[in-house]
């Protein structure tokens, strides 16, 4: 606003600024040091050089399988979630009546799925004798070792995050009915079929919000924690042992704080690679209508 | 991430059929719209199936919190034969020496102040973002979106170690102060996306009337923030009731447990054998969310579809 002091907004910010300087600047920063040292809060911290980063990537095999687990938890969930969350909107994307029923069942697990009730709920839905199993042999099918057997432990998890494929399938929703509708009309003129517009008119216009999804659903399904640590406890054979699992394990039960930091900072590189890597390559295949700024 | 910064405000769009009458439609158009039919009811069908599966866990939640133990397991239908409270009776009292009520109470001790907080402190900083220009301005948001993307996992050692050294472990300090100070990006970027939407005209009319700035904003564009602001106070509520590496790291005392870590604590006392009274502190653990939410789901689908779209 004119007239008013170039430092007027500064003090609106500010409480920002200085949160953003205790919570997150300073712990960000420390945290690089700490994974330089040996501190196990008794002593002060003690400077190790890069011993902890050579342990992890020589020595652990804990952090050898963790990272494994990691990366092919998220290769697992994001597509599949992202995949199915853009086929419902799609789905709904349509003149339909009740809609707005449909979008609000579809969001409600969304809103819950985070908490650790819905974590025990789980436990039951895929326990031996659980729900799901229930409805298998009542359909005559044989029941299946969910999250007792290595091999189905970790998809059980991410079947849970599938299910809370709402508020990614609400983003998708709402780009799809910011689309133009001319652009199909024509397109049915020239005699396009519903795949040929969904490939070259649908698919391009919200490839911004695919990206946004893409990222934001990465950067979480890296940060896993409540599913495993409620459901599996990182087992069977450390199926389902995510890294934030032992990280958390490795500082606030071993008390490991360096090495723990060290394991974060691995976690933040990765993420923030495929990050970097997201946005580089966006400039290929993300268009932005009406963007001159690009 | 240039899009991140598109300050144009969503209009919804409006499905428009142009009214014609049967008589006056060519055979071509007959044909679409019988094609339009047969496409709805597939897709009715389909709606309906996922709908079923998405619901149908919850429905069993409930259904099974009446059960008895004898009965849990016996088949997938959610309806209990012998419907009995005991699950809730025993969940309620719960396996420590404390009730439910101690904990939902500590739940709202963390949530209450955190979601006031929350709101005040990412006014603020939205306002001075959307309306201010200072120096610094392009680099601090840039930093704001930066940490939109900043896995907590990589502060939360060091942040540990700050509270302990304050003195806050066992309190829910370390869960409320960060939210005074506007930590959640998310939020603070949702309010300037709905301030950059709305018009100006009366916020200069009211400074030409002699008004100051914190004036104008409390009198004009708070009210003009409300629904962008109720998104954010519910979303807040959901994620501090649904947090639980929060209180696992920071409080000790069983007393102090909000709703998630005593849910933790009865399924390792109890889950070998009393599963209905699991399940009913599961459902009582989920109760105040879902009635926040079927209050509000309107603001949330909004919240989200804001927050989400400008990305």
């Amino acid at each position: 606003m004119g007239g008013d002091s170039k430092y007027l907004g500064l003090a609106y910010v500010a409480p920002y600024a200085l949160g953003l300087l205790l919570f997150t600047a300073f712990p960000f920063l420390s945290s690089l040091y700490l994974s330089f040292t040996d501190y196990d809060l008794l002593s002060s911290p003690e400077w190790v050089g890069l011993d902890n980063y050579e342990r992890l990537f020589t020595r652990d095999r804990t952090f050898d399988k963790s990272l494994r687990v990691t990366l092919t938890y998220v290769a697992m969930t994001v597509p599949l979630k992202l995949v199915f969350a853009l086929f419902i909107a799609v789905v709904l994307n349509y003149r339909l009546k009740g809609i707005n029923l449909f979008r609000t069942a579809y969001y409600v697990p969304s809103i819950l799925g985070g908490s650790i009730a819905i974590a025990v709920l789980w436990r039951y839905i895929f326990a031996g004798d659980g729900l799901m199993n229930m409805i298998l042999m009542a359909v005559g099918i044989e029941p299946i070792n969910w999250f007792g057997d290595p091999e189905n432990a970790l998809f059980t998890i991410t079947l849970l995050r599938l299910w809370q494929f709402g508020s990614a399938m609400v983003i998708f929703l709402a780009a799809l009915q910011s689309v133009d509708k001319s652009l199909y009309e024509a397109a049915a003129i020239d005699g396009a079929g519903p795949w040929q517009m969904f490939r070259n008119i649908t698919l391009p216009l919200i490839t911004p919000v695919i990206f946004f999804n893409l990222i934001m659903q990465t950067v979480h399904a890296f940060q896993e924690f409540n599913g495993p640590y409620i459901i599996t406890q990182g087992g069977p054979l450390k199926s389902t042992y995510l890294l934030p699992l032992y990280i958390y394990d490795e500082a606030f039960k071993d008390f490991d704080m360096g090495y723990a930091s060290a394991i974060s900072w691995v976690l933040f590189a990765i993420i923030m690679v495929l990050t970097l890597l997201a946005f580089w390559s966006s400039k290929k295949w993300v268009y932005y209508a009406g963007d001159e700024r690009n | 991430m240039t899009s991140l910064s598109d300050p144009t405000p969503q209009t919804p769009v409006v499905e428009t059929m142009p009214a014609k009458s049967p008589a006056r439609l060519s055979p071509q158009e007959l044909k679409l719209r019988r094609r339009a039919r047969l496409n709805a009811s597939i897709r009715y069908s389909l709606l309906i199936v996922v709908g079923f599966i998405m619901v149908y866990p919850l429905l069993w939640l409930i259904g099974a919190s009446f059960k008895t133990n004898a009965e849990m397991f016996a088949s997938p239908w959610f309806w209990p034969e012998n419907p009995t409270i005991q699950g809730y009776i025993d969940g309620w009292t719960t396996s420590t020496p404390y009730t439910f009520a101690t904990f939902f109470i500590n739940s709202m001790q963390i949530v209450i102040p955190k979601v006031i907080g929350t709101a005040i402190s990412a006014t603020l900083v939205a306002y001075g973002f959307a309306r201010f220009h200072f120096p610094g301005k392009r680099i601090l948001f840039a930093i704001l979106i930066a940490t939109l993307l900043l896995p907590d996992v990589v502060t939360r050692i060091p942040q540990y170690l700050l509270f302990r050294e304050l003195g806050w472990l066992d309190t829910y300090l370390p869960m409320i102060v960060p939210a005074w100070f506007a930590w959640e990006a998310f939020f603070v970027f949702m309010l300037i996306q709905f301030m950059r939407s709305i018009p100006r005209e009366m916020e200069e009319a009211a400074r030409v009337d002699g008004a100051n700035t914190f004036q104008v904003l409390i009198y004009i564009v708070v009210p003009m923030l409300l629904p962008a602001l109720v998104s954010v106070m519910l979303f807040q509520f959901m994620w501090t009731m649904n947090d639980f590496l929060g209180p696992l790291i920071y409080i000790s005392t069983v007393e102090k447990y909000p709703i998630s870590l005593a849910l933790k604590l009865s399924i390792d006392a109890t889950e070998a054998f009393n599963w209905n009274s699991i399940l009913a502190m599961t459902v009582l653990a989920l109760t105040p969310s879902l009635v926040v939410f079927f209050l509000a789901q309107k603001s949330f689908i909004e919240g989200i579809s804001t927050g989400g779209t400008k990305g």
